[in-house]
Formats: C-alpha cells, structure tokens, sequence
C-alpha cells in the first residue's frame, strides 16, 4: 500500500504533530520506502500464530494498597514551562 | 395487585419510537491510593497535591499496579453475577488531553476482566433484567478547570490515575425511569460490597449515557450518540429526554443522525456535540509494553467469593421470609447496606412489621428533612428497638410514640426514660381508668342522659373528657371498651 | 600514573584500592581529557564540579569494599539524574531537570560510583550514528569523518577517547552493541527485565534494555553486576537473586556449543565481515567449543517486524511530551491543540517525527491487523527460532554489525539504509535475550569490527565467559591516534 499527503496528515494529525508543507513531499517519500520495506511480512502467513503480547512469561506482579507518594507538588510543577503555585497553566480548552 | 404497564415512547407524526440506552457508568474503585502509584485517592485535597511523577507522567516513570484495585473489581464482578476473567490485559488508549498527562490512558480493551453478567431491575411493570457487557479497569484523567481565567485552562492532576471500573450495560434500557432504577441499583450492589462508594457529588459515580431511538417494533438498532460524562441521575435523565426527542426530531424531517460524542449542557439543558473528540474514534489501542497480562489464580476468585457479604437481591428475600415484610418494604429496607444493618438491629429487639412501618415512616421523614442518612441517626437502632416496643406492649400510644420520638431526636435519650421522667406511660389499669371515667359521667349527668336518649355522637365527647384529665395517656382502647361499658349500665 | 585513564576499569580500580592513585586524582585527569576533547562532542553536559567534590568525599572516607569504588563514569544522557539536566538529546526536554535518579544510575552510585557526565545520544535514543541529536553528532575517536554508531554514540566515543573509564548505555535494537563494534569496545544487552528501567526515558518499552559498554569484558561484568538487579518499581523487572558476575568469571569454555546461524550471512555482506566470523569461530573452536549450524528462520523478518514495533510504542511513549508539565512548549498557537502541534512539531526532530508517524499510523484504525499485530505474531515466530535454536546450543556467535563504521552524513538521507544497520542486532531485542559485542578484529580501513554472543535469557554469565575467553586469545587491541588533541 502506499502513503499519500492527506493520509500522511491525517495521521500527523492524530500524532499532534504539524507537519511543513515544504516537507510533505520528502517524508511522503521517505515513509513510503520505510513501508516498502515493512511489508517484507507479507510474504509470511502468520495466520495460526498467536500474537506477543509480552517477552517475559511470567504474571503481573502487584503491590499493596498503601498510600507512599504524592505530596509533592513543588516537585512536579517545578519544571513545568507555564504554571502558577498550583496549576498546570494551558491555552484555553474548548470543549 | 395489578401492575403497571411500561409506557415511555416518543410520538412523532410518523410513528411511536422507542428508546435504547446503554450506560457505561465509571464507578470510582475504593482502595487507599491509586490504580498504579502510590498516590492518595481522598477527595477534596488542595491541587495536584495527590501527584505523583507516574500520574504527572514524568520521563522514565512506570506504572505498578494495585492489588487492592484489582480485587475490587473481582468483588464487583462477582457482585454482578458475571464471569471473572483469569486472564486479562492491560491496554493503551491513547489521545491528546491537556488532563491526560501520559497522553495514553492505561484501561483494558480486548481482555478485561470482567465478563458478562446481569443486574435485577424492581419496576412498577415488573421485573427487568438487564445485561452487563463487562467491566474493566482504568486510570481517570485529571481535572481541567476552564473557569479560573478566562485565557488559560488550568490542570489539576490530583484525579490523575486513581482507579476507575468501567461497567458497561448492553443496550437494554428504555427509560429515564429504567436508568435511574439501573443506576441506583448498581450504587447499591457497590455499595455493599465496599466497592465504590457512589457517591455522584463527588464524582466518584459518572456515566457516558448511549442513546438511539427506533420504531417500535424494528429489529435494529438506530445510529446511537455517546453523551459524555453525565454526573447526576437527574441530568442523566434529562439529557436522553433531550437527545431522544433530538433523534426524533431529526428523523421525522429525513435527516440522518450522525454518531458522534456530545456534551450535556447543565444550564441550557440539552446536548451538543463536542469538539474535543473529534478524533475520538481513533484510539490506537494495544497492549500497554510497561505492563504483563494479569493472570489470576482461581483460588483468589473463589476466596473472594467465600468472603462476599449477602447481596442487596438476596436479603431482599431473606427479609421477605424472616421478617414476613412485603416486597415493597423489603425493597426499601435492602436499599441501602446501612438501613438493612439498622432494620435488623431493631427487628432483633422488636416487632418486625412494626419496627418496618415506623423506620419507613417517622424515621425516615426525619432524615430526610433533617438532610441526614440512617449512619448518623440521632436515635440509636437499640433506642429506636425499645420504642416501638413500648408501642407494641401498649405502653404508649401512637400519639405519645410521636412526641416521644420528637424528644429522642432532640436529646437522643432513651425512650424508657423519656416515658417515664415525662410521666407518659400510657394509662391502662382498667381500675384507674373506670374510676376516672365514673368521674367523668357523675359530672355530666346531662350528656349521660342524652346519650342514652339515642345521642351516640356524645361518645367522642366523652372520650375527649378522659384523654384530657389524663393528659392524653388513657389506653385508648381500654377507654372505649369500659366508657361503652359504664354508659351501657 | 600519567596514563591511568588509558587502563581499564579493573586496572583504575585496583589502582584505587591500593591508592596508587586517588579518586581525586583520577577525576581530574579524566576532567582534563575531557575537556581536551570537546571536537568529539560527547558529551551535552558535565558535572566537574559535583565529581571533584564526591571524589574528595571518597579520598576522606575511602570504602574499598564497593564494585565501583571511587570512580567518576559518564552515562548517556537518557538516565534521568537527580537535579542534573536530562535531555534523551532532544530540544523538547532541552530544559528538563529531573528530581529523581534512574533506578540504573543508582545503583552504580550505592557501588560507590559518582556522576562524571551526560553522554549525548541519538534523540530519544532513535538512530544509528548519533547524527539524530540536537546538541550535534558526535565523531568517532577511530576517525573524525566517521559515526561512532547510535544511539549511544556518546558512550561509545567517550570510552574509547578514555574520557569516562566505562559507561552505560540502553540498547532498543542494536544501541549498545552497534556502537561498540565501531569503536572497538565491549557492549552487553542484557536479559529484558535484569536492569531496571525506571527513571529511563523509554524509547520502546518492551524493547529497551540498559547495558555496561566497557574496554574490556572483566569490566563489562563489574559493571553488569552493578547496575543490574530487582527492581518492584518496574513491572518488567526480573525477581530474582542477583549474581556475582565478575566474581564468576571464567575463561575455560571448553565443550560449549555454540550455534552458527545461517541466516546471518546476508546479501551484499563485505568480505571481510565473513573473514571475521571464521575467524571467531576459530578462535572459539580451538578453546574446546563445538561449532554447530543452526537456523534461525525468520531472521530477516526481525527488522521489518521492529520497525513497527518500536515506533508503535515510541509514538505513545512520547505523547507524554506536550510541553504542560516539563520540557520546551513552543509560544505559538492559539489553542490547546495548535500548542501541542507547534510544540511537538518544533521540539522533535526529524527522525523522532519520523517513527511517531509511523508507530501512529500501524495502530490507527484500519491498520492495526495488518502492521502491529501481524508484527507482534512475527516476534513470536522469532522469539520460537531462538527457543528451538537454544535446545542445542548454549550460544550463538554472528557478527555484529554488517560494515564497519560509516562516514557522517553517509546516511542520512536513506533511512531504510540506515535501518539496515540493525539487522543483526535486532532479532535479540525481540526475542528479549543478552547479547554481547566484543571487538574481534579491523577491517582493511583500520576501523575496528565486532562479533556477537548470543545467550539464553539470563545467561549473561556464560556469555561473559566465552567472551572472556575469547578476548585473552583474540589478540584485539584498540590502538587510537589522539587526534583531536
């Protein structure tokens, strides 16, 4: 299959990330060799392959219910680009 | 009893439609600190004081899951009659939010860990089950506040990671009234298991409210719309009222409806789509790389079943055998895992259908406009015991009951006391009462007179004559009984 | 004295032990190297002035009893460090101070290690010549037109150039072993789940791993055992009781069997790449161990499958950086959304942009069948070849890397190209199992090649074993012109 500009938009979009329109052509090109390359896994069937979900076989582990952390606030704002004493600070949302 | 008939459908000119709605409630999870990090989950903290760098997201930060979440949901499975799932996976959502700090939230797609299960609806038509689809655990989001400056949103993280259930109903509502019912049985069912605590002013209970409507009678369902986040039954109501009448509306004119995410607006009462979710159907869910499949031993399953607490469904029924109550009071009683405790406290120490009649009445008004509920009670369970039975010997009228009843809420005294050092005990010695009623007729000779003549409406009369010299405590039974006697002589 | 920063980590230690040499003493002469070799760019931050002062604290209150004892180390700079500034060489966390110390880092200072420098690397540890950093490429000591390999290409230029006596790295899928074979050093990927990877800035979560890059591989197990171990702040951490590496090292290996797979003998591979095999598995054979051929089937399939793979969990990994809470937020934009646009746009480069567009595209709706999980059953297949594979044999020994290190800029305008670079590397990353490069000869240039060990999971010790025994009778010896003095 190959990327075109708008799906490549589209999904620069979905990512947050706004892309040069000087650069469009480039990283279309770009990604659609890195694509060509992907789709080497065609040629497999996988189609009675479980898939991975994890390396390590074994379970998750947990931890108790016991309250060890928060109160730091000074921390977590501290390099935080725009904040007041104690709020994160963003552009206006609309919902 | 003749039962009522379903009857909530829209009219439009083109025909009668039906509504279908399912809810996926957002129960906060009870436990100590947060799904994934150590962070206190206690409400009303000061901002962002409750943060830890895993629910800020800091670099390198990694999640570690909370063994007491992950009971929780097992207990609130089981609570629902549903399949536990031995395995499950924990998944990444992922989307952009100034309050989403990770720009993912952890939850569970495929695999979660509540299957199927069903919910017992008591309807004024009947009894209506309704369909869990599953329930599975997620982080909630932080808090933003758009109102605090009118350039700049403002972020709150303290929310940030405490553990959600997602329940997810099927579509099997039909009514404002039937999610109300759904709702507020789920709450209790938490509840009693410790669950969550329901409470909606908190948020600790929310809803995304899926609504379509369809002709009566066709098979398939419409095009539905998710109203986000709705955080109170009434609102709940009044959104799907809106959006019903919304689809409605737009199908009679041969439009389409589009699926989309919508908004209830509180002070304008209706719903608009939001702008924020315009790319919300593209989550890119997959299986969250920090995380191992969560693998439950059946032995921890079964142990948390052995330990459940009697659910609201069944004790309905045991209360129904033991206490002889109607369904109607066993429903109320079993309403709240409190007032069920507080019932039977009392209904050990005395007579059962009248402990029910008098909590449901007097009691209960009490609270109610008091603005209190049954754990804060200014009249103990054992107090409120002693009462009733003191109106069961006979000890005391209804009518002293109430004032007595007046002067424990006032003073949270005990009733025996109260009776006696206000010297209310009930006159029923029938010697006294016949010594003070002969008083009474020597001293209206005329009105005896009468009354024989065939004036029977003078008995109310004397009767009011004896309650007064006896300042109301004359056993008003005995009373009839030996004025009709003496009167008769 | 005068060439203390020349020895290996073993050497400084002993010499620290005896105080042949002061902790003092040996921070400023590595200072001193540093700053002489500011034209290599390795490093994006130093932290002199903390070193001399932890240096003078060991010299009063010398404790011997350590791994570490006394020694100054730089780490890439992708281990977040307690109030020094963390970048993952990447503009968006430019500004980023950290208030906390990687798990990793932590432990080689509780062995009485101390912070020397933050290393540069590939951003967010994406690349294979560390020409992806913000803060510029480095150069390789080998040659100054040449990469020192990626990401951890700081590390491996500051080894080599003796500016840090041994170092860490993290390796996605080929990030310590590629750049230690262009630099004739020794570079371990440890078992997933042995290093812990709390407070590291993650690149692709079931991939990354920390590992020791060192000069030799007597240092390379000190190292291992001291930043290794449990760690229940990482769900992906191995509980179990931790090892003695460097105590249990051994360099007889006779009748091991070690698997030569048949795959790794690609198209176009330059000669000398195959010379350099045989004579690795000479070497191995001559020491007692038995040769055996082996497949590993799906081989090629490892870098096409990785490459939907890391990106997928890198282009959610870094959704994190929005500039709300920490890092670089661009002042333009009206909104909320054109602010997360700007910044990220403005604060990623172009090969991180790159990988999130494709890690965001395999997981978008509609494709998440036929890249992600196609992907995650072609990993259970490679994960199943090493299974079978490691029935027979206790190792597998391939080369490295298929050339040796390449000029700056050769690159970088074919992605796929560079990509390739990994295929070796690669297929262990998925199959979450240790692999270490040792330096095994030069090619007809001069520069330095490497051969890879292969091991079971948790079989570190048996491949520091064969690599020990291998490096005493390889005969390697890394032989730098100091040029840049």
């Amino acid at each position: 299959m190959s990327l075109d500009k708008e799906k490549i938009k589209h999904v620069a979009k979905l990512a947050r990330i706004s892309v040069d329109e000087a650069k469009v052509d480039s990283l279309t090109k770009d990604l659609n060799s890195i694509f060509k390359f992907i789709e080497q896994l065609n040629e497999l069937n996988t189609d009675k392959v479980e898939p991975l979900t994890s390396i390590l076989n074994q379970s998750l582990r947990s931890r108790k219910d016991e309250i060890s952390d928060g109160k730091i606030r000074e921390k977590i704002l501290k390099n935080s680009p725009k904040k007041n004493e104690e709020f994160f600070v963003v552009p206006k949302v609309v919902e | 009893m003749s039962k009522e008939k379903f009857d909530y459908f829209i009219n439009g000119e083109k025909g009668k439609y039906e509504v279908v709605i399912g809810l996926e409630v957002h129960a906060q999870v009870l436990s100590n600190s947060k799904l994934f990090s150590g962070s206190s989950t206690k409400f009303g903290a000061d901002p962002n004081k409750q943060v830890s760098l895993i629910d800020s997201a800091f670099p390198g930060m990694l999640p570690v899951i909370n063994e007491e979440c992950v009971k929780q949901a097992i207990r609130t499975g089981l609570g629902l009659n549903a399949k536990i799932n031995n395995y499950s996976v924990f998944d990444r959502k992922n989307y952009f939010y100034a309050d989403l700090p990770q720009g993912y939230q952890i939850s569970q797609y495929k695999n979660p860990i509540v299957g199927e299960g069903k919910v017992l609806l008591d309807m004024p038509y009947g009894s209506k089950e309704i369909g869990i689809e599953r329930l599975h655990l997620e982080q909630d989001a932080g808090k933003s506040i758009h109102d605090m400056d009118p350039s700049s949103t403002y972020v709150d993280l303290n929310r940030s990671g405490i553990a959600l259930m997602e329940i997810v109903s099927k579509p099997h509502l039909r009514s404002p009234d039937e999610v109300n019912a759904y709702i507020k049985k789920l709450r209790t069912i938490m509840r009693y298991l410790g669950t969550c605590d329901g409470n909606m002013q908190e948020g600790s209970l929310r809803a995304d409210v899926n609504v379509s409507v369809r002709k009566v009678g066709d098979k398939n369902f419409g095009t539905r719309c998710e109203i986000k986040n709705v955080n109170s039954i009434k609102f709940m109501q009044m959104a799907i009222e809106y959006e019903a009448n919304r689809q409605v509306e737009l199908l009679e004119d041969g439009k389409e409806i589009d699926q989309e995410t919508r908004l209830f607006d509180t002070k304008k009462n209706e719903t608009r789509s939001m702008r924020s979710k315009e790319d919300a159907h593209d989550y890119r869910y997959f299986p969250d790389p920090d995380l191992l499949p969560l693998k439950l031993e059946q032995k921890l399953i079964d142990d948390l079943k052995k330990s459940l607490p009697e659910l609201p469904d069944n004790k309905k029924e045991r209360f129904i055998q033991e206490y002889g109550l109607n369904s109607y009071e066993a429903n109320v009683l079993v309403s709240e895992k409190e007032i069920s405790n507080y019932y039977e406290e009392v209904a050990k120490l005395s007579d059962k259908k009248l402990a029910a009649t008098w909590m449901m009445g007097d009691l209960f008004a009490m609270l109610n406009d008091k603005g209190l509920n049954i754990s804060n009670s200014p009249i103990s369970a054992k107090n409120f015991a002693e009462l009733v039975q003191s109106i069961k010997s006979g000890e005391i009228s209804g009518r002293i009951a109430k004032e007595v009843f007046e002067i424990m809420v006032e003073s949270g005294d005990n009733p025996k006391k109260i009776i006696e050092s206000k010297g209310m005990k009930q006159q029923s010695d029938p010697k006294e009462l016949e010594k003070m009623i002969n008083e009474i007729l020597s001293k209206n000779k005329d009105k005896v007179d009468q009354y024989k003549a065939g004036k029977e409406k003078l008995f109310g009369f004397f009767v009011g004559q004896v309650m007064k010299l006896s300042g109301g405590k004359a056993n008003p039974q005995l009373t009839n009984e030996i004025l009709k006697k003496l009167l008769k002589g | 004295m005068s060439n203390i920063t020349n020895q290996s980590l073993s050497e400084i230690l002993k010499s620290i032990k005896s105080k042949k040499i002061s902790s003092l003493e040996l921070t400023q002469a590595y200072i001193k190297n540093i700053e002489n070799a500011k034209k290599l760019n390795a490093f994006v931050t130093t932290t002199f002035d903390q070193a001399l002062e932890n240096a003078k604290k060991f010299d009063n209150k010398p404790n011997n009893e350590q791994l570490l004892s006394g020694v100054p180390l730089a780490v890439k700079d992708l281990f977040c460090t307690e109030n020094v500034k963390t970048t993952a060489g990447s503009n968006i966390l430019n500004n980023f101070i950290p208030s906390y110390e990687s798990t990793v880092t932590k432990n080689l200072w509780n062995n009485g290690a101390f912070l020397l420098g933050k290393l540069n690397c590939d951003e967010f540890a994406m690349g294979s010549s560390n020409e992806t950093s913000f803060f510029g490429n480095v150069i390789n000591p080998i040659g100054d037109h040449l990469v020192p390999g990626g990401s951890s290409g700081g590390s491996s230029s500051a080894l080599v150039a003796d500016l840090t006596p041994a170092t860490i790295g993290t390796d996605t899928g080929g990030s310590i072993r590629q750049p230690a074979s262009f630099t004739g050093t020794v570079g371990l990927k440890p078992t997933y789940g042995l290093c812990s990877r709390w407070g590291i800035v993650a690149f692709a979560s079931s991939l990354d791993q920390a590992g020791p890059m060192t000069k030799t591989v007597n240092d390379c197990s000190i190292m291992l055992e001291a930043m290794s171990g449990f760690d229940d702040k990482d769900s992906t951490s191995i509980n179990k009781k931790k090892e003695t590496y460097s105590k249990n090292l051994k360099d007889n290996i006779k009748g091991l069997k070690i698997g030569i797979p048949k795959e790794y003998r690609v198209d176009n591979m330059p000669k000398e790449i195959d010379e350099l095999w045989e004579k690795g598995k000479k070497i191995l054979k001559d020491l007692g161990a038995q040769l055996i051929d082996i497949s590993l089937p799906h081989t090629k399939y490892a870098l096409p499958t990785y490459y939907i793979v890391a990106p997928a969990e890198a282009s959610s990994n870094l959704a994190r950086y929005d500039g709300v809470r920490y890092g670089y937020r661009s002042q333009k934009g009206k909104d909320l959304i054109e602010m997360y646009e700007n910044t990220r746009s403005e604060g990623f480069g172009d090969e991180v942009k790159r990988r999130i567009l494709i890690g965001t595209y395999v997981l978008s709706s509609g494709y998440y069948d036929a890249y992600y999980l196609k992907a995650q059953k072609v990993r259970q297949l490679i994960k199943k070849d090493f299974d079978d594979s490691f029935t027979k044999v206790d190792a597998i020994l391939t080369p490295s890397t298929p050339s040796s290190a390449f000029k700056i800029g050769e690159k970088t305008n074919d992605p796929v190209s560079m990509y390739l670079n990994d295929i070796f590397t690669v297929p262990v990353n998925l199959a979450g199992l240790p692999a270490l490069s040792l330096p095994a000869g030069l090619d007809k240039q001069g520069y330095p090649l490497g051969l890879q060990l292969i091991g079971k999971a948790l079989d570190e010790q048996k491949i520091l074993n064969i690599g020990y025994a291998f490096e005493k009778n390889c005969g390697y010896k890394n032989e730098i012109k100091k040029w840049w003095l």
